[in-house]
């Protein structure tokens, strides 16, 4: 096991020539660039997005100054697509960030220590696993009362197993390696041989992981959207303005298909990220 | 393991998490806002007296735990309650939508096996070749498309543009052909995101095989290679069925959103209205239903699974694309 790693290190080190990612790689960062920009600057991109024109509503695509026509409001649809950028991928961050914390805080602990408190995490991952986690979501999300945080918390209650497993698996395998053993021979503290020296090596995985989290998270979140629950009525995000676009379908198909599209793209960008992150990280997929 | 401890161990799981699901959706129904008992009676103006008649009618004021006791024993003796907004049992309302969504889910399975397993099967066979690419990346594809925005896509390009299929529902009742006809769309879009979860499990466990030294040996006999291919997928076939758990239940969480885009009277669609009309023993007997068939099938396929080859205890489904068809 040694040694081949070593092998590889010895192979590719010496002339490492810079090597340009995939294309898909490129046009996939180069499209989440624009969404960050869109996230972060709304109003630069889309000043008053949701304000009212009830005698342009229902504008074709491609009419004058509506570049993706009008919804039954008379709003313009880039704009609102670009505003929902917003509603659209806060909560996916939120989910993700709030189930890698779940993770790697109760991953470690149980990988690191094992025994009882072991069992008791697998049993909750586990658990928490053989439920149906989209119906789960739809149910609680709906009785609780919609609610954007509360879906997000369901969310990441639902999404956390994952995460903890994940960790919880490459901790164990790092716990038995000899630069781990010298560590505690140096006595170095529990927190700072898992902060210092296992999490350097696991978190690669771990920040792939955050990413497939991140698009898994856009595509649940937007399904509830989708729902009706989740985000207010008037609010822009894509979920919804898909869901709302329905009803124009033949006035106005632009609206949903726009919506639709941006949801994929984004979702299947971030996921090309991550994979190509996991193969650059030497990690097996399989 | 013996036999007898490991199908003990799988169905006491599966009753744990059932007992845990009922739980959690009981609690959740426990703790919304808004009074039941005034749901109960509509918008019509009501005195307090007959609230509270109300509440002594249906128990309501019980403490938590006995009112979850008291449901879990009319679970088990198959006694849902009526449904608040139908007035008769939930059972005789449930079934008819029941049967739309199992034909759907059903079709779908069927389309989702055929296609996952084959392409994983070639992909496997053809690993960092230019097919395994193109497959590769279209089950990313596939994994990351939600299946409401495709859904949406496919029925603007096949039934809005071009004509082929219905706009949407589920034609004329009793009508085989016509209902086949009108659900061939939705399967199609279920099967997308289920097809790539099979293909990546299916590649994975078939990439252990094809390079394996008796497949080596079978090629270097002359074997037919169908025949090969054959006895391999048998010896794959452990991780792909283990996964019924998973797929069954990113089918029927993808299935509750389709059929809102398709408009088909399905469960999913009875789901979301009657959890908008807060028909509370509609959405528990729902998700419990659902919930229990993705339990009791994914553990009766394990220990099926277990049977035939006792060396396998059980394959942790942890496999991150489940929620891929979402």
């Amino acid at each position: 096991m040694e040694s081949t790693t070593k092998d590889k290190k010895l192979k590719f080190s010496p002339a490492k020539k810079l090597e340009l990612p995939p294309l898909r790689i490129i046009l996939s960062v180069f499209f989440l660039l624009i969404i960050a920009l869109w996230m972060a600057f709304p109003s630069l991109f889309a000043p008053d997005a949701l304000s009212l024109d009830i005698h342009n509503a229902k504008l074709p695509a491609g009419s004058a100054g509506h570049l993706l026509g009008t919804d039954a409001l008379g709003r313009d649809v880039l704009k609102l697509l670009i505003a929902g950028t917003d509603s659209a991928m806060i909560g996916p961050l939120c989910i993700a960030a709030g189930s890698l914390i779940i993770g790697l805080v109760l991953g470690s602990t149980a990988g690191w220590f094992g025994g009882f408190w072991d069992k008791i995490v697998s049993a909750y991952a586990d658990l928490t696993l053989s439920m149906p986690s989209m119906l789960l979501a739809i149910v609680a999300a709906a009785i609780i009362g919609g609610g954007y945080w509360v879906s997000v918390l369901v969310m990441i209650i639902l999404y956390s197993p994952f995460d903890i497993r994940l960790v919880r698996s490459a901790v164990m395998q790092q716990k038995s390696k000899p630069y781990i053993e010298s560590t505690k021979m140096l006595n170095l503290g529990t927190v700072n041989i898992l902060a210092k020296h296992i999490f350097p090596n696991i978190a690669m995985v771990v920040l792939v992981n955050f990413f497939l989290n991140i698009a898994y998270g856009l595509m649940s979140m937007s399904s509830l959207s989708f729902l009706g629950l989740g985000v207010g009525p008037k609010e822009a995000d894509w979920g919804r303005q898909l869901s709302d676009g329905r009803e124009l379908l033949s006035q106005n198909p632009a609206m949903s298909l726009s919506a639709g599209i941006i949801i994929i793209v984004t979702a299947v960008s971030i996921n090309l990220i991550g994979s190509y992150l996991l193969e650059r990280g030497g990690f097996d997929d399989n | 393991m013996s036999k007898t401890r490991f199908i003990a161990k799988r169905l006491l799981e599966c009753l744990v998490s059932l007992v845990v699901m009922s739980f959690v959706i009981f609690s959740l129904l426990y703790i919304a806002p808004g009074d039941p008992a005034r749901s109960l009676v509509g918008a019509k103006k009501v005195t307090p007296e007959l609230l509270s008649k109300i509440r002594e009618q249906y128990h309501l004021d019980d403490p938590f735990l006995t009112q979850y006791t008291r449901w879990v024993h009319d679970a088990v003796s198959l006694e849902f309650g009526n449904s608040i907004k139908a007035g008769y049992p939930v059972i005789d309302y449930i079934a008819p939508h029941a049967a739309v969504t199992f034909q759907l889910v059903g079709l779908s399975l069927l389309l989702s096996i055929i296609i996952g397993v084959g392409l994983g099967v070639v992909s496997a066979r053809r690993k960092g070749r230019l097919t395994d690419r193109i497959i590769d990346i279209s089950s990313i594809i596939g994994t990351c498309s939600p299946s409401f925005a495709l859904g949406l896509v496919l029925l603007y390009v096949f039934s809005y543009q071009f004509g082929i299929f219905p706009m949407y529902g589920i034609g004329e009742p009793g009508n085989l052909p016509d209902v086949l006809w009108h659900l061939i769309l939705p399967a199609i879009t279920l099967t997308v995101g289920v097809s790539a979860l099979l293909i990546k499990i299916t590649r994975s466990a078939m990439l252990k095989e094809v390079s394996s030294d008796y497949a080596v040996f079978m090629r270097a006999r002359a074997i037919p290679t169908g025949k090969i291919v054959f006895s391999q997928l048998k010896n794959a076939s452990a991780p792909v069925l283990t996964s019924t758990g998973l797929v069954l239940a990113s089918l029927f969480g993808a299935t509750v959103l389709i059929e809102n885009v398709f408009s088909i009277p399905g469960l999913g669609v009875l789901l979301t209205t009657s959890v908008t009309f807060r028909d509370v023993p509609v959405v528990q007997f729902i998700a419990l239903m659902l919930g229990g068939i993705i339990c009791l099938t994914s553990a009766f396929v394990d220990i099926l699974v277990y049977f035939f080859n006792p060396t396998i205890h059980r394959t942790p489904n942890n496999d991150k694309k489940a929620k891929g068809a979402s």
